[in-house]
């Protein structure tokens, strides 16, 4: 292709965002990548969602940075699109833009008392022990002796592990030091988990359902009698169970059968089969009401939970974190499917409402195909997102934009945004977590504040200047 | 001997691109491949080859001989993934 080599904006530096940056690079040909994102750092659910005490996970910051920032994709960071830079305007400095934004808020429950204070977003819990700069003044009421965790997946799974471990597992951590400190002063002795349907549908991966049963000083307890599976889940799971749900099955049993564990500091108890039907207190959290429900197959063949007409149980509790999914909201100017929650597209490709191609738009991740998958899932879908651009540009399907010249972007983001932080300003922030984290053998310390991160990007900028 | 994938695989199919005699399952599009939680690596076909080891982003394939004791359980739960597959996959190899 003659001419200019194109430039390509990715709006969004977590797990999609740079799977699609290294797709971009092998498969695309010559072209200029730019990683966008609203936080000054990069590497989205990565940083800010995986579970501190997974570090190994973590490892795959390595390959992000090997495959992108150090093969000349730049990292424009502090930088949010429909805010500091329009739609419009990155089509006219870009070729092509992939929207890389994820799912950014959570599902509500639809229950009375969800509001009270005390009742939060699982998501929200996680980011502020993960160090998000825009949640680390939450303040967590850890007063209570017992945490109600609506929802029995990953997310679960994580929010309960930081409820539980012991202090001193958690110093080993990059958890955020504010969370740190509130954990350590913990009250908390037990975690209730309630899963809506059984043991056989259960959301955890065996892998994590695992690991909740083997922490250090914490007992796990599941009630034999809800381990009992009914003859339609029977049937589902000998008929079309997969390995994980067989496993986890096993695992509950072997779980069930255990003596409890002696001296334990804490307690998960996972019950099954239950739903919240409302959340009360005088002014904050006090009891969450539950009811029992029972599978039943739906006319699509799905196992559904239905509601028992029995009187509800109530559960005391200080805190309830719900953790029912994540949810995409719309971006400004950028068709939005109001429905399936993600930008309209075809492998990737976003449509308009009357479902052509809308040229040089593509999506990935999360907002292409809703709030689904693990990480490496990201990888085969960024794939499919960049064929259709690669095919795109070697056609000459995409309108050359007006303003094609990166000193052009670079002009007008340093008028709108005084402190965009490159990769060297990230490099400085690693760098810097890193060696905070050194005499505590810990894998970083992390800066969580917008202001500490953006004047530790700034002050190796102004030093390399020097 | 063989290789063993341990729960933190994220199923970034690196393994699987490099793997010399295709005994990483399931195979990228396969019916499975979503619906499994991580890869796994069948003992009899693997000729420790520690391609995989090298490919994986986040380090969760170690040698059976060097599995660590917190991992252990992921050694049965390979051979057995396997012992139990009746998919197509498996039937058609």
């Amino acid at each position: 292709m003659a001419g200019p080599r194109p430039r390509v904006a990715i709006v969004g530096a977590g797990p999609a965002g740079a799977f699609a940056a290294s797709a971009l690079r092998r498969c695309a040909g010559d072209v200029e990548i730019d990683l966008l994102e609203r936080l000054p750092t990069p590497w989205g659910l990565l940083r800010g969602g995986v579970a501190p005490d997974h570090q190994d996970i973590k490892r795959l910051q390595d390959t992000f940075d090997r495959q992108t920032l150090r093969h000349g994709c730049r990292f424009l960071g502090n930088v949010e699109v429909g805010v500091d830079i329009s739609h419009a305007e990155l089509m006219r400095h870009y070729a092509a833009v992939i929207y890389a934004t994820g799912a950014q808020t959570d599902k509500s429950l639809g229950i009375a008392g969800e509001d009270l204070p005390g009742s939060w977003a699982a998501t929200e819990f996680v980011a502020w022990y993960n160090g998000h700069p825009d949640y680390r003044d939450l303040q967590f009421d850890l007063s209570a002796k017992r945490v109600v965790v609506i929802g029995n997946g990953n997310v679960a799974a994580d929010v309960i592990r930081m409820l539980t471990l012991s202090p001193r597992a958690l110093e080993r951590t990059d958890i955020a030091d504010h969370a740190l400190e509130a954990l350590r002063a913990s009250a908390v002795e037990e975690v209730v988990v309630l899963g809506r349907r059984g043991p056989a549908q259960a959301a955890f991966t065996s892998a994590e359902l695992r690991e909740l049963g083997h922490l250090e000083g914490v007992d796990l307890r599941v009630r034999a009698e809800e381990l009992e599976l009914d003859p339609v889940s029977q049937d589902w799971l000998a008929d079309h169970g997969t390995f994980t749900a067989r496993t986890n099955v096993e695992l509950l049993r072997e779980f069930a059968a255990r003596a409890p564990r002696e001296g334990a500091a804490r307690r998960i108890e996972l019950r099954f089969l239950r739903s919240p039907v409302q959340i009360r207190g005088s002014g904050r959290v006090e009891a969450v009401d539950i009811r029992r429900n029972e599978i039943v197959r739906a006319d699509d063949g799905a196992l559904r939970a239905r509601a028992v007409d029995e009187p509800v149980e109530p559960i005391a509790c200080g805190l309830v974190l719900r953790s029912v999914g994540y949810r995409a909201v719309p971006l400004p100017d950028v068709p939005f499917d109001e429905r399936s929650f993600v930008l309209p597209n075809e492998r990737g490709r976003v449509l308009t409402p009357d479902g052509a191609p809308l040229p040089g738009v593509y999506a990935v991740g999360w907002i292409k195909r809703g709030p689904t998958g693990i990480l490496g899932t990201n990888k085969r879908d960024a794939e499919e997102t960049v064929a259709c651009l690669a095919d795109d540009l070697a056609t000459a399907a995409l309108t050359p934009p007006a303003s094609p010249d990166r000193a052009q972007i670079d002009a007008l983001l340093a008028e709108r945004v005084p402190d965009v932080v490159t990769v060297e300003g990230w490099r400085a922030i690693d760098g810097l977590e890193r060696e905070r984290g050194r005499d505590g053998q810990r894998p970083r310390v992390k800066l969580a504040s917008r202001g500490e991160l953006l004047s530790a990007a700034a002050a190796t900028a102004s030093s390399a200047a020097s | 001997m063989t290789y063993v994938i341990v729960g933190s695989c994220i199923k970034d199919d690196s393994c699987i691109e490099v793997c010399p005699v295709d005994c990483i399952h399931p195979r990228v599009g396969s019916p499975d491949f979503e619906s499994v939680e991580q890869l796994y690596i069948d003992p009899v076909e693997c000729i420790d080859c520690d391609a995989c080891v090298e490919a994986c982003p986040v380090d969760a394939i170690f040698p059976e001989s060097e599995l660590p004791a917190r991992h252990e359980h992921a050694r049965g739960l390979n051979e057995r993934f396997f012992a139990e597959q009746s998919t197509v996959e498996r039937t058609a190899r």
